[in-house]
């Protein structure tokens, strides 16, 4: 997958667990928390959908990897990149 | 013979899920939908911990452990059970306070508290609204050095009816006192504020029921009467459990017991590094809790203004030691109306909760214990009869459980009803640390306690397993690569 592509994937998810949230003027330099009302809940479910979709492993470490956009697909682009789109 | 409850169980599986309270039930459900193959053992005849019910003749069905939870329970039911389990949850309106400081009946969310305590208690709105953010940038791994009562202090100095407003319901809900860390308070009280306060249409009985029916289709293999002896460990790894002389295989268990029990009787200490032993030994229990079910005979009512839960009290300061005195001056009632079961009997029944120390009612002879419980009895009618006038002569059955039941049913370690105090948290999260493979999702820490933090927990924990059995064997093939 290439970083637009784990983008694109990063989005559909953020689709399914926050149905109400507006994407479309999303800033990726911005933390998800400052734009949207996610919980440590829903960080939990995009590391589960992560495996279960693309069979990547977010150890609980690395969870502040994912606070924004940029750094979420910098973070998964050697944890992606092999995965065919 | 004796029915055999592991017939055609089978040798080996994924994982293995000890208890089925709301974590185990939810850690068992959430593996098993990944393709994870999960036997889950519950010792009881009946699945759901305390998250659950009984009927006694008349028609009633009482509940024990539904008085309200958060509104994240919505979330949580339809992400990790299913959209007709979320759609059962409704809101309750009617929150009352009584005590000798103030009587008010509220919705028990953000604005109307903010609401009251500034027209009610006048408090400025600044310091509100200081305090309700405060409360909400909490997180459980932030410093834990500041108690419950210093942050109350911090910011409502000496006022202790606005503590009481602000803590009372929050002990009953899991336990916490101004004693332990603020981040446990500022945790379950922000989950509660977001929306206010909901319940399950349908009872727990239905809860339970819906929640086996998902865990089958997803092809958990469920026993009940099934009370594990032994978690089997072997250089360091969890191979499985023993129980009624059979030995049964995992890659992982689960452990939904209480934590001090997964350490010290079913694994034992042996397998441990004695500084983990330490640890664990000096994890507090949290207390226990006293309750008095009422059931109205049958064609009374009781009016809806008396509220779906009433916090009251005739002491007249707010303090740990007065709540879980056996001079019982506080108590929670609850009401259940039949809206509660739109498809039962017209009832109205009502649970009366006090917590309450495991001590004081398990050394005492058999004489006194019964005499105790028909004083607990008793103290409660003395107490309903201002709410729910005559009350001793509309009530159709009346009976009490203490400690001691709660110790007899969940087999928790004297009878506690809420996990253990802050410090559970830490070595509930380190124990696959010490046995790989093993893990404990059971209500720990104050925060991980109630419907939503157990419920919570078990995900929590289901998603560590995944993690782990992905690591041990060839994981299923994800549908999107097919």
């Amino acid at each position: 997958m290439t970083p637009e592509e784990i983008r694109q994937a990063i989005i559909e998810i953020l689709e399914d667990i926050a149905p109400d949230e507006d994407l479309s003027n999303l800033n990726d330099a911005v933390s998800f928390r400052e734009q949207m009302e996610l919980d440590s809940m829903d960080f939990l479910d995009i590391v589960m959908e992560l495996r279960k979709r693309y069979r990547v492993q977010v150890p609980e470490e690395d969870y502040v990897q994912l606070a924004s956009m940029d750094s979420t697909v910098t973070y998964l682009v050697p944890k992606m990149g092999q995965v065919p789109a | 013979m004796p029915k055999d409850f592991l017939q055609d169980v089978r040798s080996h599986y994924d994982a293995i899920v000890i208890g089925s309270g709301l974590g185990g039930l939810t850690a068992a459900n959430v593996l098993a939908r990944e393709g994870r193959s999960v036997l889950l053992l519950e010792q009881h005849y009946k699945l759901g911990g305390l998250a659950t019910w009984f009927k006694r003749p008349g028609g009633h069905i009482f509940d024990i452990s539904l008085h309200g939870f958060p509104q994240g329970m919505v979330k949580s039911c339809r992400r990790y059970w299913t959209s007709e389990i979320a759609d059962s949850i409704v809101q309750l309106h009617g929150v009352r306070f009584d005590n000798p400081m103030f009587s008010l009946t509220t919705s028990f969310d953000r604005k109307d508290f903010t609401r009251l305590l500034i027209d009610r208690f006048g408090i400025e709105p600044a310091k509100v609204e200081e305090f309700f953010n405060t409360a909400r940038g909490m997180n459980f791994y932030d410093d834990q050095s500041m108690t419950t009562g210093q942050l109350f202090e911090k910011y409502f100095p000496g006022r202790g009816d606005v503590v009481r407003l602000l803590m009372e319901p929050i002990t009953y809900a899991n336990g916490s006192t101004l004693e332990d860390p603020a981040i446990t308070y500022g945790i379950v009280f922000s989950n509660f504020m977001s929306k206010g306060v909901f319940t399950f249409e349908g009872g727990t009985d239905h809860l339970v029921k819906s929640m086996e029916k998902e865990m089958r289709r997803n092809g958990v293999d469920i026993r009940i009467n099934c009370d594990v002896e032994r978690i089997l460990v072997e250089r360091g790894v969890v191979r499985g459990v023993e129980l009624a002389g059979k030995k049964i295989t995992a890659d992982a268990v689960i452990s939904n017991s209480n934590l001090r029990s997964t350490i010290f009787s079913l694994t034992g200490a042996e397998y441990f590094d004695p500084a983990f032993i330490d640890e664990a030994k000096a994890v507090r229990l949290n207390n226990s809790s006293t309750q008095v079910y009422m059931a109205l005979k049958e064609g009374d009512e009781i009016d809806r203004n008396t509220g779906d839960l009433l916090f009251c009290s005739t002491a007249p300061e707010f303090r740990t030691d007065l709540l879980l005195s056996r001079d019982i001056t506080s108590r929670t009632f609850s009401f259940y109306y039949p809206d509660i079961r739109p498809d039962g009997k017209q009832r109205y029944l009502i649970v009366s909760s006090t917590n309450a120390h495991y001590d004081d009612w398990n050394r005492l002879s058999p004489e006194e214990y019964e005499a105790s419980k028909r004083d607990l009895i008793e103290t409660t009618l003395e107490s309903l009869e201002q709410y729910v006038p005559n009350c001793r002569e509309r009530i159709a059955h009346i009976e009490a459980a203490t400690p001691r039941t709660f110790e007899h049913y969940t087999k928790h370690v004297s009878g506690a009803s809420f996990g253990t105090k802050f410090e559970g948290l830490a070595v509930s999260r380190t124990l696959p640390e010490q046995v790989r493979g093993l893990y404990h999702a059971g209500s720990c820490g104050i925060i991980m306690s109630g419907w939503l933090g157990t419920m919570n927990y078990g995900v929590i924990v289901a998603n560590d397993v995944l993690n782990y059995l992905n690591t041990q064997v060839p994981a299923p093939t994800p549908a999107v690569l097919n």
